[in-house]
């Protein structure tokens, strides 16, 4: 049933394309959508999932696009897919009209489309999927969900995927389960027969076994930092439930009912509050953070600005906190489901009074796992909150990471902490008293001593020794000594990491967080077009001195971000004094991620470089 | 984490409770509240209640969050640590300190406004997830810090001291904790230290969230005719329910009363509350009956005060969380980090 149009130069490509599948919601296809990606993945090639999805429940489509990259890239590409697996009619036109020119549509031709409903310049591949599955199974349901599994199988055979790779992720799946495994094989070869008995080979896109992938594991943003969590010995945990930040709670629910509960007992090492609002579930952890348990919180943008009376109570008090959020677009409803980098200065500057916070930034599963844990150490160490900075798109996509590493011989510090034994052997404590000059100071946890080592926590008001005090000298000596810790911070958060061009550029190029896989690939379609960047990922705040060293050694700094107004390059420009004519914005704010076409198409525009061809933006 | 004090000199003629402690033990800084506020009568109260109870002080975390009442810890248990919060939102903060170490006594200091205004929200939470804590509101129905504006639990019709008539309707604490399901709930009065001291004792001891709302005329800006907070007024309409003897678990009971005016209520740490009753009908173990007594008595313009309301087989937050006996904070990498080789497991399975 192959409906060929004009077949004008298709896509011919291997292990190196981009496949979307149009969802009808609610139809059980989030499963056979991430086998699928499995399966390209097992046969060692870099699979990149994202869920495109609307801020809705039921009944507004949603999106599955996966990246196919032998060479490992794992960024949007930017453009169309190459295939497009159109299974809603809601979404159809806008989904035919996306796919590349020389693209593939794949249907369901139960009841075939009138040729005007697709387009001259790609290829079409009607499979009966309704008809094979109804006259297969007569439950609803089960029509319903092998129909997805016969079109993955369909899917399978058009673009050579090995089907015992499929059967073999089936057996994973539903391990132990033979009845089930056996149907679904069944479904599988039912869709693979058919396009085998019925078809050709009309699709150019193929995949062929690789080894691109190596020991790389798959895992969201959101679950990794709450592993990390886990690690970094949290045990009290109390949230609000936010998009697109909720799953870090609940992954670490999960992790910690697998791992954390007494074997002996079988009770819980561990705390976890569902809060009223956010300004509640902060409150939950200053107040066990300075009780001593380590406690965090995670949410997104508006739960932040909720939470800011009581961050800076923190600041000021020296509570470690730590804060994830996971940045979305735009306030309330619209925009919580799509991706973008906009609480930088949020984060960076909450609070009233003059504050400034640590922030991490990581780019991938693996560094949401390093430094969910990390940012532990650093609360207690710093005695500040620690915000993890995530975004939609790495929280909630599964991405290929490396491997998650752990050195048994790594112990939680919990910083400056006097003990009853150091306050009875005569040693002198003071709160908020800088005996080592670096401006963090001493803490003792309620309960310690019976005589000694008792102080009052409050805001600003007081001394070095905890006293109440409204003397402007005290006041002044503590916000200094504060900005002298933020300082001992900056050799404390994580290094920006530089990779240096292969020839020397007076052109640099500062990323951050989510952009780093798109940007790694641009990197290359500009050195294609002869243009060398070096390029600095900036991984925390405050910024180190490799920063500004970077910014000092080139002549025009290209500043890569999602969102509108340029919130790091602010950042850089305030802390740390930089002639804003030298760091050029490089915008991406739609709210899908950004991709490699645009970051490439936006420098070479910016240094009036000619372009192979027009680069559009694209919403994917 | 105890730790033995040190032998402490003291004057001879100050009482010492089985600790070795006197009351000057218990005791803060001097208060800078104004001459005469009704805040400083529970403080006292409170280092009488402790140290009667034979408390370590700084086995006790103080909390509030901001206002007149709010600065109050400050002049009590000095040996103990304390937490001025954020307004409105001391609950909360309580709430994660609880739930970081089960083993200390948290006492929760609050107002009026930080509790029925702004914080409505975080008090409502509180209650109904049964935190262990002691969570006294010292309610004098006005804003003293920023100078005599009207609170919510200002009564309807009330006078400012500036004239001003309060249009709105009082929010009534004690009904809303007892229809929150918190296991202990009192009302007193600042000025009557005999039956304030007791109550106290009796909810430092209970094992769930203990709430206490005391009306505390405020001197400087609600304590004048027309105010539903003042002095007289509270003396004047008045109606104690019951007055409490607290006997500690390992005290001998020898309370001697009038048969059908006593009432024994074992709390869960084996102390006994001893309930003279002064309305020998009302059951202080029935939710339901002394939520429609109260409102009863209001709307007849009485405040009811003493113990209204105690369930003897409370669960908090902790037992309904089932963590462990050892406190979080004091759980180790031993026991928290779940090391290298469950990791290559998680890493095994995310391939």
């Amino acid at each position: 049933m192959l409906q060929q149009v004009d077949r004008l130069e298709a896509l011919q490509r291997v292990n190196d394309f981009v496949v979307k599948f149009a969802n009808v919601n609610g139809s059980g296809s989030a499963s056979a959508n991430a086998l699928f990606a499995k399966s390209v993945l097992r046969m060692g090639v870099t699979a990149t999932p994202r869920n495109i999805f609307p801020s809705n429940i039921q009944g507004l489509p949603t999106w599955y696009e996966v990246r196919i990259s032998e060479a490992g890239y794992m960024g949007a590409r930017g453009g169309g897919p190459d295939l497009m697996v159109a299974m809603n009619p809601q979404t159809w036109d806008g989904d035919v009209a996306s796919i590349e020119p020389g693209g593939y549509l794949f249907y369901d031709n139960t009841k075939p489309m009138p040729e005007s409903k697709f387009r001259r310049d790609i290829v079409v591949v009607g499979v009966p999927l309704t008809r094979m599955t109804n006259e297969a199974y007569s439950n609803p349901r089960e029509r319903q969900l092998f129909k997805n599994i016969v079109g993955l199988g369909a899917l399978s055979a058009l673009l050579d995927i090995d089907p015992a790779v499929i059967e073999q992720l089936l057996a994973e799946q539903f391990k132990n389960r033979e009845k089930l495994i056996t149907a679904n094989v069944r479904a599988l070869h039912m869709g693979r027969d058919w396009v085998k008995a019925n078809l050709g080979d009309p699709v150019g896109l193929k995949l062929r076994k690789a080894d691109s992938v190596g020991d790389r594991i798959l895992i969201d943003g959101n679950a990794a930092a709450a592993l990390g969590a886990v690690y970094g010995g949290a045990t009290v945990c109390a949230w609000y439930p936010i998009t697109p930040s909720s799953s870090v709670a609940e992954a670490f629910t999960s992790y910690c009912a697998r791992m954390r509960v007494d074997k002996a007992t079988g009770k819980k090492n561990y705390a976890i509050v569902q809060a009223e609002d956010e300004l509640a579930s902060i409150g939950m952890v200053i107040g066990a953070a300075w009780n001593g348990a380590r406690s965090f919180t995670a949410t997104s943008g508006p739960g932040i600005s909720l939470m800011q009376e009581f961050i800076g109570l923190a600041y000021f008090a020296e509570i470690p906190a730590v804060i994830m959020d996971v940045q979305r677009s735009g306030p309330s409803t619209g925009m919580p489901t799509r991706t973008q980098q906009t609480d930088i200065t949020a984060c960076a500057y909450a609070s009233h009074g003059d504050t400034k916070h640590v922030l991490l930034i990581p780019e991938d599963g693996f560094e949401c796992f390093e430094f969910g844990a990390l940012a532990f150490d650093l609360a207690d160490r710093l005695q500040t909150p620690i915000f993890v900075m995530l975004d939609l798109e790495i929280g909630m996509n599964d991405r290929l990471t490396k491997p998650f590493v752990w050195d048994d011989s790594r112990k939680m510090d919990r910083g400056k902490v006097m003990t009853a034994e150091e306050l009875q052997a005569g040693k002198k404590f003071g709160r908020y008293l800088d005996v080592d000059n670096d401006g963090i100071t001493y803490r003792t946890y309620p309960g310690t001593h019976p005589t000694k080592g008792a102080f009052f926590t409050r805001g600003t008001s007081k001394d070095s020794m905890a006293r109440y005090s409204e003397e402007g000298h005290d006041y002044h000596e503590n916000m200094e000594r504060l900005l002298k810790k933020h300082n001992t911070a900056r050799s404390m958060v994580p290094a920006a990491i530089e990779r240096k061009a292969k020839q020397t550029t007076r052109y640099g190029a500062i990323y951050y967080g989510s952009t780093s896989p798109a940007m790694t690939e641009a990197d290359e379609q500009l050195n294609a077009l002869g243009v060398s960047l070096d390029l600095l990922r900036v991984r925390g705040f405050p910024f180190g001195d490799e920063v500004a060293a970077f910014i000092e050694a080139h002549d025009k700094v290209f500043v890569i971000e999602q969102n509108r107004d340029g919130q790091m390059r602010s950042l850089l420009i305030n802390e740390l004094e930089i002639n804003p004519k030298q760091l050029v914005k490089i915008l991406h704010y739609d709210g899908t991620p950004i991709n490699a076409r645009f970051i490439s198409g936006a420098i070479a525009q910016a240094l009036q470089i000619a372009q192979p061809a027009k680069v559009t933006e694209v919403v994917s | 984490m105890t730790f033995i004090p040190k032998p402490k000199l003291h004057h001879p003629d100050l009482q010492k409770n089985a600790l070795g402690y006197t009351r000057r033990d218990y005791e803060g800084p001097v208060s800078t509240l104004c001459a005469g506020c009704g805040h400083d009568s529970i403080s006292a109260a409170i280092v009488k209640a402790c140290f009667e109870l034979d408390i370590e002080p700084h086995r006790v975390a103080k909390m509030s969050g901001i206002g007149c009442s709010s600065k109050t810890p400050t002049y009590f248990l000095g040996a103990s640590h304390g937490f001025n919060s954020v307004h409105g939102r001391m609950p909360s903060v309580a709430t994660g300190a609880n739930l970081a170490n089960k083993d200390l006594i948290y006492l929760g200091v609050s107002g009026d406004g930080d509790s029925a205004s702004i914080g409505l929200g975080q008090f409502a939470h509180a209650m109904r997830r049964g935190v262990n804590m002691v969570y006294i509101v010292e309610n004098n129905g006005v804003y003293g810090l920023t100078k005599g504006q009207f609170s919510a639990t200002s009564d309807k019709g009330a006078k400012s001291k500036r004239g001003v008539i309060n249009s709105d309707e009082a929010i009534d604490l004690v009904g809303l904790a007892l229809q929150l399901g918190a296991t202990f709930v009192a009302r007193s009065f600042s000025g009557d230290k005999a039956q304030l001291v007791p109550l106290i004792e009796a909810a430092l001891q209970h094992k769930g969230i203990a709430f206490i709302d005391c009306i505390s005329p405020c001197v400087a800006f609600n304590n004048h005719e027309g105010s539903t907070k003042s002095f007289d007024y509270v003396r004047e309409h008045n109606e104690a329910l019951n007055s409490l003897d607290v006997i500690s678990g390992r005290d001998e009971i020898t309370v001697d009363y009038e048969p059908g005016t006593m009432e024994m209520v074992t709390q869960h740490d084996g102390s006994v509350l001893a309930l003279r009753k002064l309305h020998t009908s009302y059951d202080v173990n029935d939710r339901v009956a002394a939520l429609s007594y109260m409102q009863e008595r209001a709307a007849a313009g009485e405040i009811v005060t003493g113990l209204l309301y105690v369930d003897p087989n409370p669960r908090d937050l902790h037992a309904h969380m089932d963590t462990v006996e050892t406190p979080l904070n004091a759980l180790g990498d031993d026991v928290l980090v779940p090391g290298a080789r469950a990791l290559e497991r998680i890493n095994a399975g995310l391939r």
